[in-house]
């Protein structure tokens, strides 16, 4: 089972929208509720990145009984330094998103946390793709 | 006594007009329409009682014991909740009100508020031993929200604070205190709880944390309000009969519990639907700093109760005078330390999640063959979630088509459309035929 939800930049009055949509699913689907936390963290932190940093992209949700996938790309600006902004507090948000509580420097380091496997391909000028993989069983 | 499937908020099936108030209106989308008549759906049903409020044929009603119910004990003891005190204008103080039971006819009276004395003292210290990684901590006094959590939040299950409620606590200590004051068996002693809501008599029938509620019965305070209001007048004043403090009367209050138990990081949240934003809120764990959550399924906290007589907002400010006329400190002080060691304060049964109605199958692979089933009978479904159908919206029509509980034709839409092909067919077909 495949799900594509778009995601516009800066569009904060549906920001948690398709991450909302995700966990409800997953609920129905019975995922077991300590994975299901870890996946609801990963993908409203991912959704918030698509709306803060991106210029637009796309959340895929791919489901199979072992496994979740979560996918995101969006067509840039791209992150000139993976290393540094997967640092804990390291943040590039707009005062605009800072003035929201967003911000923290906490979105990909959450990611990673929460994710089993973690991928994230960027650079600047150019998309960023980030993997996620969730094991079930 | 103890029912695992007992509910309080009841349907008289009479009264019922089969409209959508209640039907859109449920937070763990527990009704539906069917067969002219609206349906609860047991295992989702959190007893919150917003069907009660906005049924205005007065079909949903909660099932309290009745008044005459006392009469079973030998001895009987009255334990009102604090919200009690705010269904009355000008109180002296809340020993008018617990003089105006006695005068009912209750041979004792135990304040709910000097429970939740006692309730703020053993959380403070059991979160005392607590790591940060348990927080936010999240209060129990709300049955509905505790049941809540179990529907639609199994993982924070674990966040809510294993100290018994206010209610039972206050039971406990009033039968005890009697039967050593009087030297009479505690069967003989029955404790009556005069409740707000629904939800605290299912959680005497059903409890939760327990596994037998030391409560005897609720009353309903609607049930008793004309009866108290004629035997508190005429009160001498001087009677002193209240031992709460005045942050356990404020528990009446959304954010009196927070204001009492953390007064630094916490959040009280009333009325349903905005406690599911927030527990969502936590489940994302956007909420980092926090470290203690209320939250009340009625607007207002217990003061808003759909068993109360006084209007929310009036009975709140209510509380708030009578609260300056009750013992001011802090339960920390106020309360003897030798509550917390000669009661069984913490709960000691685990509370379990109820999630599984909510699961599409129990079998994972199965449960997606159904979501994908699902999502093609939403597409065909025109969106306007009007309710005709009997389900609260398309989505829930689609899940009940699923799990083969409705038929696509009970869309009114589909069917007009499906009409207007057989219309247009049958025209052709008597043009045809004339040729």
């Amino acid at each position: 089972m495949v799900d594509v939800y778009n995601v516009k930049a800066l569009d904060y009055g549906s920001a948690g929208d398709a991450s909302a949509t995700i966990k409800r699913k997953l609920k129905q689907l019975g995922v077991d509720s300590t994975i299901l936390r870890r996946i609801a963290v990963a993908s409203y932190e991912v959704e918030l990145n698509l709306i803060i940093h991106s210029l637009g992209g796309t959340l895929t949700l791919k489901m199979s009984p072992t496994e979740i996938l979560l996918v995101s790309d969006d067509i840039g600006p791209g992150i000139p330094d993976i290393e540094k902004a997967l640092q804990e507090g390291f943040s590039t948000a707009s005062e605009e998103a800072r003035n929201l509580g967003f911000g923290a420097g906490m979105g990909l380091p959450n990611m990673k946390r929460n994710a089993d496997e973690f991928s994230i391909e960027s650079a600047s000028g150019a998309g960023t793709h980030i993997r996620m993989r969730f094991q079930l069983q | 006594m103890e029912d695992k499937r007992y509910h309080s908020v009841r349907l008289d099936t009479d009264k019922c007009k089969a409209c959508t108030n209640c039907l859109k209106r449920c937070p763990t989308e527990a009704i539906r329409v069917r067969g002219g008549r609206a349906h609860i759906i047991d295992e989702r049903c959190i007893d919150c009682g917003e069907c009660i409020r906005v049924c205005e044929f007065h079909a949903k009603y909660a099932q309290t014991d009745p008044l005459a119910t006392i009469n079973s004990f030998k001895y009987k003891i009255a334990l009102p909740a604090p919200s009690l005190y705010g269904q009355f204008k000008r109180l002296a103080s809340a020993s008018q009100i617990l003089e105006g039971l006695l005068r009912m006819g209750f041979d004792d009276v135990f304040e709910v508020a000097a429970g939740a004395d006692i309730v703020t003292r053993a959380i403070r210290e059991r979160m005392r031993s607590m790591s940060p990684d348990e927080y936010p901590v999240i209060s129990s006094a709300c049955p509905a929200i505790t049941r809540l959590i179990q529907v639609r939040f199994p993982e924070l299950i674990s966040h809510i604070i294993d100290v018994r409620q206010p209610m039972e606590v206050a039971a406990m200590v009033a039968k005890r205190e009697f039967c050593q004051k009087k030297g009479v068996p505690e069967s003989e002693v029955g404790c009556f709880f005069i409740t707000p809501c629904a939800a605290k008599m299912t959680a005497i029938r059903n409890p939760i944390g327990q596994e037998k509620s030391a409560v005897d019965g609720a009353i309903s305070m609607l049930e008793i309000y004309g009866l108290l209001a004629g035997h508190i007048k005429n009160y001498p004043g001087e009677i002193k009969l209240s031992r709460a403090t005045s942050y356990g009367v404020g528990w009446a209050n959304n954010g009196g519990e927070a204001l009492a138990v953390s007064p630094e990081n916490s959040m009280a949240v009333d009325g349903i639907e905005n406690v599911i934003r927030v527990l969502e809120e936590i489940e994302n764990n956007k909420l980092r700093d926090l470290v203690f959550f209320e939250g009340a399924a009625c607007t207002g906290g217990c003061v808003g109760g759909p068993l109360t007589f006084e209007n929310g907002y009036i009975a709140r400010n209510a509380i708030r005078t009578l609260m300056k006329t009750a013992d001011l400190r802090h339960p920390d002080s106020a309360v003897k330390a030798s509550y917390l060691t000669k009661y069984p304060l913490q709960t000691t049964q685990k509370i379990t999640p109820t999630n599984s109605v909510m699961k599409l199958d129990e079998d994972i692979a199965e449960a997606m063959r159904k979501m994908e089933q699902l999502e093609q009978i939403v597409k065909s479904l025109p969106g306007y979630d009007c309710g005709s159908c009997g389900s609260p919206t398309c989505r829930t029509f689609a899940e009940d088509i699923v799990r083969g509980h409705a038929n696509n034709m009970d869309c009114i839409h589909i069917l007009k459309d499906q009409l207007k092909i057989m219309a247009q067919k049958m025209v052709e077909l008597a043009k045809t035929t004339r040729e």
